[in-house]
């Protein structure tokens, strides 16, 4: 018990900081910010929550998951079943069961519902996928991206297909967008401390080991996968909100590779490099898309063509992982000793492990 | 029976192209464990390549001009210097790296290479006409096939067997075989590293291109998504033929491509939509009882 107490005690930093910089963001966001960047502030508060729970699955097993942007695509539709008026669903959702048609919920009871909803569909599909080798696996997860977008742009009684569902109350801000992300954060963390936390990390680093020393491998990525499915769901439920209209298209690929590629910049292996890759990319397609739309440097008015933006990114994050393959915080956690990173928790891997 | 003829020339038609994507994939995992994400992206490029530069909808056929005796090797040579460049500048770098940073690169060039046809040839599907002739059907047994499902699996079983001639037969063959086996011991006894894998690259570069042919032949359109389409269900045939293995490659390209087909055939009209979710299902299942894959090589057994 002690020992748990010791660990707490030196790790306890990482969460805290981060949560608190978030804080000073949303509130000079809040304070200082046009309503066009508070919705960036926002969508950058709901991909924190993103990358965290894909750092929970990713970070701590070290398989690569292509699939988690489905869990945020059943959150979203959750959310949309949930939260819109029965009077609106009833024409555009005839094929939702009665009990489902005729109920709306407040988006503090649809929130949760909806990371459970993601969190139990990803202990069912998770089952079979977490009995296969690493790379398998990896690519197994692509299958079930595939699946979700087919089943989701095809059902066109539920959910709409390839269109949008419109209706959901827009109810999100800044400090909602904070809090979902200091939840993710916690959550995070308190897996990362935890019993099974530690030994996914130990399978991850020296699977044979792990496995030698009675880690049950498949069982422990299980226990990840799921977490981090629940705080992905969550953020698709916020991210409905957010928008107020949900359509297939938006948690496809593009969606995939930019939140894999903030997880890759900011460091695949810890926490802190979760977060510091999101607002690294986020600053950058912010800056982009201003360039998009172009700057006038006196009568001239240069502005970049549409596209370049994520050409750019895919760019940087080769680029990233040539150069500084272990991210912006080489795979450390901000902590007590030693400033700003020190090893601690999160010891980047240097062995190719390569099946399993 | 007409109708039963049909299925089996589908599902061999649609099987070949899922095993020539499987191949492209398969090759390159066996000489460098990169699991290539942007082969779908080099597949779409092929088929771009034949399109004059455009954002409208109404394409300018180019290089689709050109008769078939220059197209075809035209587009090879485009398939091959593709991923042949795409060694050299971006996967050699990665070659000692752990395969998740592999993926996540291949990734990143697979979606710099979409954006890049986005940015000059916009995301409308646009119609593409080549050698229609090839759409008439010829009669088989009483069965209406079209010419295209006949050339379709002649190229593919074609490419199969040139292709094993060449990996069992040939000095460089032996030499990828060896570097798929084991690759630092195929070092040491004198395979060349870079041109067995350059080699591997042109070789999966080509079957991109000639993925990318058939597809605009047989849907008369091109689009963004089709190489995506091609290569999620090549990269699922990979894993249930068992990741590492060519044959099993192959063959889990032609079984899948059956169960589409005989999905597409027994599902109620309702549930015709969701044939891929029901193909993966299926996968599901032979997953569960062989996670290994059908045809799992003694090499990916992890040695300690």
């Amino acid at each position: 018990m002690s020992q748990r107490a010791s660990v707490v005690r030196q790790t306890m930093l990482t969460p805290i900081v981060l949560i608190v910089v978030l804080l000073v963001m949303a509130t000079l966001s809040y304070q200082f910010g046009s309503r066009a960047f508070n919705r960036t502030a926002v969508e950058m508060f709901i991909n924190i929550m993103v990358v965290v729970g894909l750092y929970v699955f990713v970070g701590n097993s070290g398989l690569l998951s292509f699939g988690h942007i489905s869990f945020m695509c059943l959150g979203a539709y959750m959310t949309a079943w949930l939260a819109i008026p029965p009077v609106m669903k009833s024409i555009t959702l005839k094929g939702l069961p009665a009990w489902l048609l005729h109920t709306q919920l407040p988006m503090w009871v649809a929130t949760p519902i909806s990371g459970v909803f993601a969190a139990l569909f990803a202990l069912a599909v998770g089952r079979v996928i977490m009995r296969l080798s690493g790379i398998a696996a990896s690519i197994a997860t692509f299958g079930l991206l595939g699946v979700v977008n087919n089943v989701y742009s095809n059902w066109d009684s539920v959910t709409g297909g390839q269109g949008s569902i419109v209706g959901i109350p827009p109810t999100m801000n800044v400090w909602i967008g904070w809090l979902g992300a200091a939840v993710a954060i916690v959550i995070a963390y308190l897996y990362a401390i935890s019993r099974s936390g530690l030994a996914l990390r130990a399978t991850r680093d020296e699977p044979v080991a792990a496995s030698a020393s009675g880690i049950d491998i498949v069982r422990e990525r299980l226990i990840a996968f799921v977490v981090s499915a629940f705080i992905i769901g969550i953020a698709g439920a916020l991210y409905a909100h957010f928008l107020s209209i949900v359509n297939p298209g938006a948690f496809y690929l593009r969606t995939t590779f930019i939140t894999l590629s903030m997880l890759v910049v900011g460091g695949m292996y810890s926490l802190s490099g979760a977060v510091t890759g999101v607002v690294a990319i986020s600053v950058l397609i912010e800056l982009f898309r201003n360039l998009e739309k172009g700057i006038s440097l006196g009568a001239l008015k240069i502005a970049l063509p549409n596209g370049v933006q994520e050409i750019a990114i895919g760019i940087i994050t080769i680029v990233i992982l040539m150069y500084l393959p272990t991210g912006l915080t080489r795979n450390q956690e901000f902590s007590w000793r030693g400033w700003p990173m020190l090893r601690r928790w999160s010891r980047p891997v240097r062995t190719a492990k390569e099946l399993n | 029976m007409t109708a039963v003829l049909q299925i089996i020339f589908d599902a061999l038609s649609l099987g070949s192209l899922y095993a020539l994507g499987a191949l492209g994939i398969a090759l390159i995992f066996g000489v460098m464990r990169l699991v290539n994400f942007a082969h779908g992206d080099f597949i779409a490029f092929c088929v771009f390549a034949m399109l004059w530069p455009s954002i409208d909808a109404t394409a300018v056929v180019f290089a689709g001009m050109l008769p078939f005796y220059l197209l075809i090797p035209l587009l090879l040579i485009i398939g091959a210097a593709l991923s042949i460049l795409s060694e050299i500048i971006v996967f050699r770098r990665f070659r000692n790296t752990n395969p998740a940073t592999m993926m996540i690169a291949s990734f990143a060039l697979g979606f710099v290479i979409r954006h890049i046809l986005l940015m000059f040839y916009s995301s409308r599907p646009k119609s593409i006409t080549l050698w229609p002739s090839l759409g008439l059907p010829v009669d088989f047994l009483g069965a209406h096939i079209p010419m295209l499902q006949v050339v379709t699996i002649v190229i593919t079983l074609v490419t199969l067997a040139v292709l094993v001639l060449f990996l069992k037969r040939t000095r460089y063959g032996l030499e990828m075989r060896a570097a798929a086996e084991n690759f630092t011991m195929a070092r040491m006894l004198g395979v060349r590293a870079n041109g067995v894998i350059l080699l591997a690259f042109a070789i999966s570069g080509m079957l991109a291109a000639a993925i990318g042919l058939i597809l605009a032949t047989i849907s008369g359109t091109a689009d963004i998504n089709m190489g995506a389409n091609v290569m999620l269900i090549a990269f699922i045939a990979t894993v249930i033929g068992g990741l590492g293995s060519v044959p099993g490659a192959v063959a889990g390209g032609f079984i899948i491509g059956a169960a589409s087909v005989i999905f597409q055939a027994t599902l109620p009209h309702d549930a015709r939509v969701f044939r891929d979710a029901f193909v993966y299902g299926a996968v599901i299942v032979v997953l569960l009882v062989r996670p290994q894959g059908l045809f799992a090589p003694k090499s990916a057994k992890q040695r300690v």
